[in-house]
């Protein structure tokens, strides 16, 4: 009971701060919103025990790549927007097709959790390093190979981008 | 009701109202071990020996006008000393002070959490304390601080690197992520990790330095080139604020080193018989004297080594410490595996 109150509260202020972001008239706000928004995401994750998840949430997402959001607003000026995006219309277009496929993706999700039943979650061990890590070695080692070949690629190619003669 | 809240709330009390007193007392430490050094008397005035110095500068900051720069974006100018301060303080909710010490037929646990994830909490704070660094430069409007705060983010992120994977090493030799989880493998293994992880021990520690700012990575704040840093236009209790965290996160980087490498609350030598004594004096005496030891050493190091230029800080970050902290992990895994 208290849980789905502290869900409910939890997640109406991430919608609310959301709504910040995408409001608020100077860059640097929204970049402070949008961290306010990951310390709550990582509040709710707490509340479904999975403390390994919220505390590598504030790290990664809280700590390390907002950081560089806001390096890149701080020192970039924002405050004349290119024509392109002045353009009424245009932003009206695109902003209709995004918020499109947001909303089908919404109801796809929706309707996959209506008609599977609620996975057993069974008892939830205290330490969820573990399982985290047993499960990203065992069963889902291929993708996490993927994917952490996938962050070198990038790593790789970030570092060639910016120094042109090495 | 008395265990899940009171008690707690006493030690968060307690935590809190030491954590700042001994931070008030570190600045005045630091003058008097700077003096020394260099063959001064350092604060002698206001009471005994300068024992009182640290209420008087209180009292001077407090009473200090606050000035806000004109051209400066209020808000932000006034969230930036609070975003740096909390996460300084937040962090000691999972330091471990001493081993469960019973009171009044209560067993009462010597940490005010102890979460599975305790040191990734600690790194995770420390990484929000960043943006009160960022913010506060950028919301002054002004020249100096805007370059410090880029100078100390960009120091903060990188160091941070090497000091997370260093400490890989450790949660490998604990097998746990909780920091009394660390202590007592550290218990259980009969040493101190310092001895067992020497070299991780030396990053930590340089990554420390680095980290808070400290001499000789104390660019941020090199006052022959940039006035004074982030907080330059800062004024009165804003500035206390700044300088608070910045004392605090020291005793954060000492509390943790000490946890982490000098076995917590944990008595020296417990093999050596007739040292056997030391097992009577209480672990959070113990605690208290090695954080001081490691604090007595970043003060040492002020005094001792001359500034770092900024290439040869990036250079030291990127190509020497981050790639040893590599090499630590393989090697204590390898070796893991084969004894």
């Amino acid at each position: 009971m208290a849980e789905t109150v502290a869900f409910y509260i939890l997640a109406a202020l991430i919608l609310i701060f959301a709504l910040f972001v995408i409001t608020a008239k100077s860059t640097v706000y929204s970049v402070l919103f949008l961290v306010m928004d990951f310390l709550l995401v990582a509040a709710l994750y707490i509340l479904l025990h999975a403390q390994f998840l919220a505390v590598i949430q504030v790290l990664v997402y809280a700590g390390g790549i907002v950081v560089l959001y806001l390096f890149v607003v701080m020192l970039v000026n924002l405050k004349r927007p290119p024509e392109a995006h002045s353009d009424p219309r245009r932003l009206g277009r695109f902003g209709l097709v995004m918020a499109l496929a947001v909303l089908a993706e919404i109801v796809a999700i929706a309707a996959y959790g209506w008609m599977t039943p609620a996975a057993e979650t069974g008892a939830l061990s205290a330490s969820n390093v573990e399982q985290v890590g047993r499960a990203l070695y065992t069963d889902y080692l291929i993708p996490f190979e993927v994917a952490s070949m996938l962050l070198l690629v990038a790593m790789i190619g970030a570092i060639v981008l910016a120094k042109r003669e090495l | 009701m008395v265990d899940a809240i009171i008690i707690p709330l006493i030690k968060i009390v307690i935590v809190f109202v030491s954590v700042l007193v001994a931070v008030m007392y570190i600045v005045l430490l630091e003058r008097k071990v700077q003096a020394w050094v260099q063959v001064r008397l350092g604060p002698m005035r206001v009471g005994p020996h300068g024992i009182l110095q640290p209420i008087a500068d209180a009292l001077k900051l407090f009473v200090k006008e606050d000035i806000t720069p004109a051209k400066a974006d209020r808000w932000i100018f006034s969230l930036a000393p609070i975003l740096v301060l909390v996460p300084a303080l937040i962090a000691f909710a999972v330091v471990p002070f001493d081993a469960d010490i019973t009171l009044f037929g209560l067993t009462i646990p010597g940490y005010i959490a102890d979460v599975n994830v305790g040191l990734l909490y600690i790194v995770s704070v420390a990484s929000i304390g960043i943006y009160g660094i960022i913010l506060g430069g950028w919301s002054s409007n002004s020249k100096y601080p805007l370059l410090a705060s880029l100078r100390s983010s960009a120091q903060l992120i990188s160091y941070e690197v090497a000091v997370t994977m260093t400490l890989v090493t450790v949660i490998m030799l604990a097998g746990s992520l909780s920091m009394v989880g660390i202590v007592t493998a550290q218990r259980e293994m009969g040493w101190w990790f310092a001895f067992a992880q020497p070299v991780a021990f030396f990053i930590y520690f340089v990554g420390g330095l680095a980290e808070t700012n400290r001499a000789p990575f104390d660019l941020p704040e090199a006052e022959q080139e940039l006035v004074g840093g982030f907080h330059t236009e800062y004024s009165g209790m804003r500035f206390a604020f700044f300088f608070l965290a910045e004392y605090a996160n020291m005793i954060v980087i000492s509390a943790v080193a000490t946890t982490l490498f000098f076995g917590g609350w944990l008595s020296p030598f417990p093999n050596v018989g007739w040292l056997g004594f030391l097992a009577w004096v209480p672990g959070w005496v113990w605690f208290t004297a090695k954080t001081f030891a490691f604090l007595y050493v970043f003060l040492w190091v002020r005094a001792t080594l001359p500034r770092y230029r900024y290439d040869q800080l990036m250079r030291l970050g990127w190509k020497w410490l981050i790639p040893l902290a590599i090499l630590n992990i393989v090697v204590t895994g390898v070796l893991k595996v084969l004894v």
